[in-house]
C-alpha cells in the first residue's frame, strides 16, 4: 500500500478513484455552485490549490507532531484548523499581491473551508498511510478530479438551462444528481486501468 | 400552551418544510457514501443527530459569550469535539462498523447542515428551541437517507439489515451498491418529493 508510484496515484485519484464521483465528497458546493461553467471552474481551481497544499501540510503535522506526541485522536480538530488557517492566509496573500487572481477565486475561498473533500483527502491520506510525496500527488489528483467533475456538470447545466424540457420537480438539485450519476457511470469505465486503494 | 405550539412548529419545520436534503440539498456529502447498507446508515445517522443536537445546544448556550467575528471558528471547534467523542465511542463499542465507515465519521464535521443550523437557528435562539431544532432537522435528514439506503440495500444485495428478504431467483442489481446507484436514487427521490410537494427553493439560498 505504501509503495505506489506517485504518478500512478495522481492518475488514479483523477480518474478511477475520483473523490467526488466515487467517494461522494464535496457534494454541497458541487450542487450549489455548478450553475455555470465560469464559476464552476473558478471554484475547482481554488480547490486544486488548497487541496494539494493542505494535504501536504497535514501530512507533515500528523507525522511530525501528532504521532510523536500521541495526539492522533485530535486529528479532526487539528486538520480543520490547519485548513481554515491556510485558506485565510491564501486569501489575504492573493488579495494583496494578485488582485486579478483574487477577482477569479476570491469569493470561493471562504467556501472551501467547509468543503468536505479537502478534509476527506487529509483523512484518506492518514488511513492509507501515504508518504509525503504520495500525499501531494493524491491531493493534487483529487483536486484535479474534482475540478474535472464540477466543470463537466457546470457546462452541462448551462446547456440545460437554455432548453425548456425539464419537469418542474427535476429542476436544480434533482437533475444535477441524475447527471452526476451518469458521469459517475462514465468514470467507472476507467476503473480497469489502475487498481489503487 | 403557546410554548407547546412553538415546539411543535419547530419540529414540523425541521422534519418537512426545512428538510435539509429535500429542500436545500445540503449535507449529503459525508452521509450518502454509507447508504449502501442500512446498518452503516443507522450508525452514521445516530452520529449525525447526536452531533447536530449537542452542537446546536452548545452554540446556543454560548451565544452571548462568543465574539461575532470568530464565531465560525468557535462553532467548528464545538462540532469537532462532539464528533471526536462519537468517533471514540464507536471505535470502542462497534469496531467493525467503525472500520467500514472509515473517514466518513470525521467528515461529519464538515457536514454543512450542522454549521447551517448553528448559524441560522442556534446562534439567535435559546437552548431548548435549538435542541429541538437540531433534533428535528437531524431526524428529517436521517429519514431521507434511510429511504435511500432501503432502496439501495434491497435492490443491491436483496437484503434488509443483512437479512435476505428477496426470493432466491432475484438477481442483485450491482449498480445500486456502486456510487452511481446512490446518485440516481437520491436524484429520483428529490424529483418525486419536489413534484408532489411543489416546493420552490427558498430565494435566499439561490446562488
Amino acid at each position: 500500500m505504501t509503495n505506489i508510484d506517485p504518478g500512478t496515484l495522481l492518475f488514479a485519484a483523477i480518474f478511477t478513484n475520483n473523490i467526488l464521483l466515487t467517494n461522494f465528497l464535496g457534494l454541497c458546493p458541487y450542487i450549489g455552485i455548478s450553475k455555470n461553467l465560469r464559476s464552476a471552474t473558478g471554484l475547482g481551481l481554488a480547490v486544486v490549490f488548497v487541496m494539494t497544499c493542505s494535504t501536504g501540510l497535514n501530512h507533515l503535522i500528523y507525522y511530525r507532531v501528532l504521532v510523536p506526541f500521541d495526539l492522533t485522536h485530535f486529528q479532526y480538530i487539528i486538520f480543520i484548523i490547519v485548513i481554515a488557517a491556510f485558506v485565510q492566509l491564501v486569501e489575504m496573500t492573493i488579495e494583496r499581491y494578485f488582485p486579478a487572481l483574487y477577482q477569479l477565486l476570491g469569493i470561493f475561498l471562504p467556501l472551501i473551508t467547509v468543503n468536505c473533500a479537502i478534509l476527506g483527502a487529509s483523512l484518506f491520506m492518514v488511513i492509507r498511510e501515504y508518504s509525503l510525496i504520495q500525499s501531494l500527488a493524491y491531493g493534487a489528483g483529487s483536486g484535479i478530479g474534482w475540478l474535472l467533475a464540477i466543470s463537466a456538470v457546470g457546462a452541462i447545466r448551462e446547456k440545460i438551462q437554455k432548453t425548456n424540457v425539464l419537469p418542474k420537480g427535476l429542476e436544480g438539485p434533482g437533475i444535477t444528481l441524475l447527471i452526476t450519476g451518469i458521469l459517475s457511470l462514465a468514470f467507472m469505465a476507467f476503473s480497469g486501468m489502475v487498481q489503487v486503494q | 400552551m403557546a410554548r407547546k405550539t412553538a415546539a411543535r412548529q419547530i419540529m414540523l419545520e425541521g422534519l418537512w418544510q426545512e428538510n435539509p436534503i429535500l429542500r436545500h440539498t445540503l449535507g449529503i456529502c459525508s452521509t450518502l457514501a454509507v447508504t449502501n447498507l442500512l446498518v452503516n446508515t443507522l450508525v452514521m445517522n445516530i452520529g449525525l443527530i447526536f452531533t447536530l443536537t449537542m452542537s446546536c445546544t452548545t452554540v446556543s448556550l454560548l451565544r452571548n459569550l462568543t465574539p461575532l467575528r470568530i464565531r465560525m471558528m468557535v462553532q467548528t471547534l464545538i462540532i469537532s469535539s462532539y464528533v471526536i467523542i462519537f468517533d471514540i465511542v464507536i471505535k470502542a463499542y462497534l469496531p467493525d462498523i467503525s472500520e467500514a465507515l472509515g473517514p466518513y465519521v470525521g467528515l461529519i464535521i464538515t457536514n454543512c447542515i450542522i454549521m447551517g443550523r448553528c448559524e441560522a437557528f442556534a446562534r439567535s435562539n435559546r437552548a431548548w428551541p435549538s435542541f429541538l431544532d437540531g433534533l428535528a432537522v437531524g431526524i428529517g435528514f436521517s429519514l431521507v437517507l434511510f429511504g435511500v439506503a432501503f432502496v439501495r440495500e434491497l435492490l443491491g444485495f436483496g437484503s434488509l439489515f443483512g437479512y435476505l428478504v428477496m426470493p432466491e431467483t432475484f438477481t442483485p442489481w450491482t449498480i445500486m451498491i456502486m456510487p452511481p446507484g446512490a446518485f440516481f436514487t437520491l436524484g429520483i427521490y428529490v424529483w418525486l418529493v419536489r413534484s408532489f410537494a411543489g416546493s420552490a427553493e427558498p430565494e435566499r439560498l439561490k446562488m
